[in-house]
């Protein structure tokens, strides 16, 4: 007994088993005032599940919107042929044919003009039955030329796309979207067998592999033959070569409606240019758009370029992610806040426990940690359950608002760990003003 | 017993201020307690004999003069030294029981080993053995709300002596207690004398005074009267 202090200060203050029960401790305090630990926790709980919720959902609709940009191709331009603005007065008093649309002498100049171009695919829609005896399908048929499939990254689950001679030559042959064959051919395999479009038999010789739901709705379907380019429903798809719908089914469209009828004359309904590399795409795409408008009087067409669309939303995710993680900073910065506000108060209220710790043998550090652990746990609680929530909200949207939501994986782990950081922060300042009470004054304190 | 007093004061002063106002506490104590004893310390309120239990305890430090516990200087020490020696040789009984609410009984005894390192399993063994010995053993999961006053009081000498003090101070520790009650506490104090354990406390009754081997009085922060008292029993 003659050495006397420092002799025991070899005992450590945070190993596992201390760590443990200091955290026994803080959940045993916390539980003396549940009610007020859940409503403190709120704030966190809050903030973590609305950033993974928001992320979630902003991320399935940015990959939504990426993944039908993809599948159009970054170094393609696609040209769409639009129903221009019609004047009511005209269209509606009297029937005539309007003309719009891309023409192949469009073609013929672009790619007269434009060294670059790699591909130009033309294609016509045509919006009509058809049949494979008592199965019937209101399918788009896309007349359209061999190298369709390598531009729009589309694969062949079985047979072949049709080739060159086929095109040139007219020939009857068709390949069935997945969708289509899947309707027509219920039980047997489509290819090999005949279809009917219109009043012609078509051999099929293949058929498309299935592309998931969202490309599909995407940005090639084109409305029936009339001018509304983009269609949110995807109809079952029938390509055969684009001599064949130019000869089979003319050029003129017939369309009844309230008593008129309207007829419309369109060439092509969109064509798909292809430039060699991803650099000429905006270029290319700027001097197609002169090109078209020295001889299109009206704005009957439209130049979509998917790079710039893609870059477009990768610029809205972007910003959506700043906005993102500033709400979600602010809420947090709240969450923290409360957390801070009611550890000031509970040091208040617990000021003589503090001075009996002391008096029993407490260090400072012994107390900051206490009440610091006390911080985290509310803090790291309501993370988890935050996280919980978090996950589970995204997964609700899909199932009942049928929107695609992705939950990345750090992003929990992101929100989890910064409201474990807020504890830290929030609970360093209360808890370091609990370690610093006299041992005196606290123990007199009421 | 060693002939080297186990605390010694030397011309201890202790000023502090309640706001503006100076208060001079204690004056120039000088006193030594010797191991084994049983001192009381009894003076009118505001003598300073709270500030002096203070600072024996090492809760408080001396404005001016010299406080050697075992043979060392106390001045020189840390904050975390001074925890260490809080927590480590001394052990505290106070009027108010002063227990932790949200602990149980076996809980708040073992509280002072939690801060000196001693793994939970050993400390709820010695924890419940000196339940046992203040008549507790079978309210170890209780919670101090649920026990009476001198039950309390019981537990928190328990803890006082968990860690095997070389002093305990107690301050009032009948304070708040019937007369029954009260002389179940004192009864126990008398035995841990007995068992050789170094007491001060500080007291208003002069019967309880009488029960201590010496009894120190203070007036206006000195020692006004230090009489050795003939054992009563």
């Amino acid at each position: 007994m003659s050495a006397l202090p420092s002799a025991r200060q070899l005992y450590r203050a945070l190993t596992p088993a201390r760590l443990k029960r200091t955290v026994q401790l803080g959940f045993k305090s916390l539980w003396v005032h549940r009610l007020r630990s859940l409503l403190t926790v709120l704030g966190i709980v809050f903030g973590v599940c609305s950033v993974i919720a928001m992320l979630a959902v902003g991320e399935g609709a940015s990959y939504e919107a990426q993944e039908q940009i993809r599948r159009l191709g970054s170094t393609n331009i696609i040209l769409q042929s639009l129903k221009p603005l019609e004047d009511e007065s005209i269209s509606r008093e009297q029937s005539h044919v309007l003309e719009y649309g891309l023409t192949y002498k469009d073609m013929t100049r672009i790619a007269a003009s434009i060294p670059g171009i790699r591909l130009m695919m033309p294609g016509r829609i045509i919006q009509t039955f058809v049949w494979n005896g008592p199965y019937r399908v209101d399918a788009e048929i896309m007349g359209t030329l061999p190298f369709f499939p390598e531009i729009r990254g589309l694969r062949l689950a079985s047979g072949r796309f049709f080739s060159d001679i086929e095109t040139e030559t007219a020939a009857n042959v068709c390949i069935l979207g997945a969708a289509a064959a899947e309707r027509l051919f219920p039980i047997d395999a489509p290819v090999g067998r005949s279809v009917r479009i219109g009043s012609d038999y078509y051999r099929v010789v293949g058929v498309i592999e299935a592309e998931s739901a969202a490309s599909m709705g995407g940005a090639t379907a084109s409305g029936n033959g009339a001018g509304d380019a983009r269609q949110a429903v995807a109809r079952p798809r029938v390509y055969i070569p684009l001599g064949a719908a130019k000869a089979r089914f003319g050029e003129v469209l017939m369309k009844r409606s309230a008593g008129s009828f309207e007829a419309e004359r369109v060439q092509l309904h969109e064509a798909t240019v292809q430039v060699a590399s991803v650099e000429d795409v905006e270029e290319t795409a700027r001097i197609i758009g002169d090109i078209l408008r020295e001889t299109h009087k009206k704005r009957d067409y439209a130049v979509i370029v998917p790079l710039e669309l893609l870059r477009q939303a990768e610029q809205t995710k972007r910003i959506f992610n700043v906005v993102l993680g500033a709400i979600a900073a602010i809420s947090l910065l709240v969450g923290g806040i409360g957390i801070m506000n009611i550890m000031l108060a509970s040091v208040t209220e617990r000021t003589r426990e503090i001075g009996i710790r002391r008096a029993l043998g407490a260090r400072k550090r012994d107390i900051t940690v206490q009440f610091l652990v006390e911080t985290v746990i509310l803090s790291g609680a309501g993370g988890i359950i935050g996280v919980a929530l978090g996950v589970v909200i995204p997964f609700l949207i899909t199932v009942f608002a049928g929107m695609q939501t992705i939950i990345t994986p750090w992003a929990p782990l992101v929100a989890f760990s910064i409201s474990g950081l807020v504890g830290v922060v929030f609970g360093i300042y209360p808890a370091r003003r609990a370690a610093n009470m006299d041992p005196v004054e606290a123990l007199r304190h009421e | 017993m060693s002939d080297a007093p186990l605390a010694a004061l030397r011309d201890v002063r202790k000023t502090y201020f309640m706001g503006a106002v100076q208060v001079d506490a204690l004056r120039g104590v000088d006193i030594a307690f010797h191991r084994g004893e049983y001192v009381s310390i009894m003076g009118p309120s505001g003598c300073g004999k709270s500030t002096l239990l203070n600072v024996l305890g090492c809760l408080d430090r001396p404005s001016a003069g010299a406080y050697f516990l075992d043979g060392e200087d106390v001045a020189g020490l840390t904050d975390d030294d001074l925890s260490e020696i809080r927590g480590g040789r001394l052990g505290f009984v106070f009027q108010s029981y002063n227990l932790i609410q949200q602990l149980s009984v076996l809980e708040n005894i073992v509280v002072p080993l939690y801060y000196q390192g001693v793994s939970e399993r050993r400390a709820h063994a010695i924890g419940a053995e000196l339940a046992e010995r203040v008549g507790l053993s079978d309210r170890l999961r209780h919670r101090p709300f649920e026990l009476s006053g001198g039950q309390q009081q019981r537990v928190a000498i328990a803890r006082a002596l968990v860690n095997d003090p070389l002093l305990i101070l107690a301050d009032e520790p009948t304070g708040n207690l019937d007369s029954k009650s009260g002389a179940e506490i004192m009864q126990l104090f008398d035995d841990l004398h007995g068992q050789g354990k170094t007491i001060i406390m500080v007291t208003h009754d002069a019967s309880i005074g009488a029960r201590s081997d010496r009894t120190v009085r203070l007036r206006d922060g000195v020692v006004e009267e230090d009489t050795r008292n003939e054992r009563v029993a």
